[in-house]
């Protein structure tokens, strides 16, 4: 039996089954990090200090715009699919990739350099919900940079084969990839700038 | 284009609103040096934050093209996660200021 609406939309939603289960599947995302959002007002507010500019603001600057970037490489994966562009379009895949491979990288620099001065999860408070919230967030990128990497690799078989349900892939690891940006776009201010 | 129609790429906008996150992403580090406040600080720094935010959702995720359920459904989260935030805010000001 055929999975429906893989590529058509359902005339009840207006979405394709796969978007539809991307969207919901942020929607309990925004749960997950809501929360951790919300514990860390919460103890920021209750300690009696906390720490400013206590982290490496022009590391964090840098993947900000490392994340930003690998989100409009992601974009124009999908706009090349959509103009039937296959190597443009795997071209911006591998981008994206090599964009939050850069991103780990740098995160690992920033971790160690942290851990080398003692500022572990036990140190303090601060540290212990920056650990937290950066290290929930970058699971998700790894998440996300194994789903780009199998649509470039073994997934890619689809492109040529069924390209428009590919392209609607494309676009739904691209909904999940823009809001692990997005998550990160609130984490820079919030730890590394007030 | 206005939302329910399907989407279609848009290259230019892609490109002007990556060039729009990247300066508004200078702008919050800019004004973290100088010394506002702690309040004025974290009000300027989190309002840039949601317009970059909405830029991604409303752009690079299709939102604004997407069903009216949809945006209005992810509106409502995006109201639930302000509660969140400041709801304990509000009430551990409320607290210390007693």
């Amino acid at each position: 039996m055929q999975i429906p609406y893989v590529v058509d939309t359902r005339p009840d939603t207006g979405l394709y089954n796969g978007k539809l289960g991307v969207w919901l599947f942020l929607a309990s995302e925004v749960m997950l990090f809501g929360g951790l959002f919300s514990a860390y007002v919460l103890l920021r507010m209750g300690a009696p200090v906390w720490p400013r500019h206590a982290l490496n603001v022009p590391m964090a600057a840098m993947n900000t715009a490392v994340l930003i970037a690998s989100s409009m490489t992601m974009v124009m994966a999908w706009a090349s699919l959509k103009m039937r562009q296959w190597t443009r379009a795997r071209g911006y895949l591998a981008a994206t990739l090599f964009f939050g491979a850069i991103f780990l990288v740098v995160k690992f620099f920033e971790y160690s350099e942290h851990l080398r001065a003692g500022e572990n999860p036990a140190h303090s408070m601060f540290f212990a919900i920056y650990y937290t919230l950066t290290g929930v967030h970058m699971l998700h990128l790894i998440a996300g940079m194994l789903a780009i990497a199998y649509f470039l690799g073994p997934g890619a078989r689809m492109m040529r084969q069924a390209p428009e349900q590919f392209t609607n892939r494309i676009e739904a690891v691209g909904l999940y990839w823009h809001f692990v940006d997005l998550i990160w776009i609130f984490l820079f201010p919030t730890l590394y700038l007030v | 284009m206005t939302p329910n129609e399907p989407v279609v790429p848009d290259v230019r906008r892609y490109l002007l609103v990556f060039a729009a996150l990247l300066v508004l992403t200078i702008v919050t580090v800019a004004i973290s040096a100088l010394d506002l406040g702690r309040h004025a600080a974290i009000a300027i720094a989190i309002g840039i934050a949601t317009v970059k935010a909405s830029l991604v959702a409303m752009v690079f995720m299709h939102l604004s093209h997407e069903r009216r359920w949809l945006l209005w459904s992810m509106g409502a989260i995006g109201i639930f996660i302000l509660g969140l935030l400041f709801w304990p805010a509000w009430d551990i000001a409320e607290r210390l200021s007693r």
